[in-house]
């Protein structure tokens, strides 16, 4: 005997589930700020920090596997530049200073 | 214990072979046979890592957060952000000074002297030690092919002594990178 779903069984103590109107979306107030845009944190090449180094901070900030810590730095190193992580801003900012605290060439930017 | 690691930093182009010794107790990183010349190099991380009278060694160590779009940042990295990032690489200069007392003991002026970093301090080293690379490079604007150029030699000049001091500051790194088990695959 096949079972009654819970939920609907729920819903129809409520009420026809034929009778639910579609909700009004009311208009979109939010800014840019809170819709908060995917944005990446980006480090650059410098000719002086350590490719073991910056290898290193990669692994301790982001938690990356040395090879993908690994893959980023030597993205830097030819390419001049490498995205580290995409995600929300506050996140994102929180990278970046700690990437300056290890004293990496690193910046925000808003994906797109 | 000792680890099985240890590195021998030799002068540029010289016929000596041992300077001085770099190695690895359990709980410490030991430099010893520093001549007075290298023990005074040491000595100068500390003032190295002050970028002031130069605008672009400042830029460098408090570089700008805010790349492509990067809205308002600036102004609130340089209210909050900018202070914390001052005290922490004081603190790791404070750090590496307290360490450095030990090469002000009262052997005879030119006698080899050693130094024990205790690892928990190997952070502090790290972080000193590239504010002082990053402001000296910073200050006489060295190009990517000299700070390639690590068989530069002799030193004939305060250029040529600060192109020698970031080399050897940066051995030390890579020392205390390798000892923490951060160094990478040499195949890459």
């Amino acid at each position: 005997m096949a079972q009654t779903d819970p939920a609907l069984s729920i819903l129809s103590q409520a009420g026809d589930i034929s009778t639910v109107t579609t909700p009004t979306i009311e208009k979109e107030t939010q800014g840019e700020e809170e819709l908060d845009l995917p944005w990446q944190v980006v480090v650059h090449n410098d000719p002086v920090n350590l490719m073991t180094y910056v290898s290193m901070v990669f692994q301790r900030v982001f938690g990356y596997p040395r090879e993908k810590a690994e893959r980023h730095m030597l993205e830097v190193h030819h390419k001049g530049r490498s995205i580290l992580w995409s995600g929300m801003r506050e996140r994102a900012e929180l990278y970046v200073q700690q990437l300056h605290g290890y004293l990496l060439l690193a910046t925000l930017e808003k994906v797109g | 214990m000792f680890s099985n690691c240890t590195a021998i930093f030799c002068w540029p182009l010289s016929k000596k072979s041992a300077d001085m010794e770099i190695c690895r107790h359990q709980d410490q990183i030991e430099i010893s046979e520093l001549d007075p010349f290298l023990a005074e190099l040491l000595r100068q991380i500390p003032a190295s890592t002050n970028p002031d009278g130069s605008p672009t060694a400042e830029d460098r160590l408090f570089s700008s957060p805010v790349g492509q779009g990067g809205g308002d940042l600036g102004a609130e990295w340089k209210l909050y952000v900018k202070p914390e990032l001052r005290r922490l690489f004081r603190s790791a200069t404070e750090t590496v000074s307290a360490d450095l007392e030990q090469l002000n003991g009262k052997e005879k002026p030119f006698a080899n002297r050693t130094l024990r970093i205790p690892t928990e301090h190997a952070d502090a080293w790290l972080n000193a030690l590239n504010q002082a690379r990053l402001v000296i490079a910073a200050k006489y604007g060295f190009t990517e092919s000299e700070l390639c150029d690590h068989y530069r030699s002799p030193i004939g000049s305060r250029r040529d002594l600060s192109l020698f001091q970031i080399n050897f500051y940066g051995f030390l790194q890579e020392f205390i990178l390798r000892e923490l088990g951060w160094s990478v695959d040499p195949g890459d």
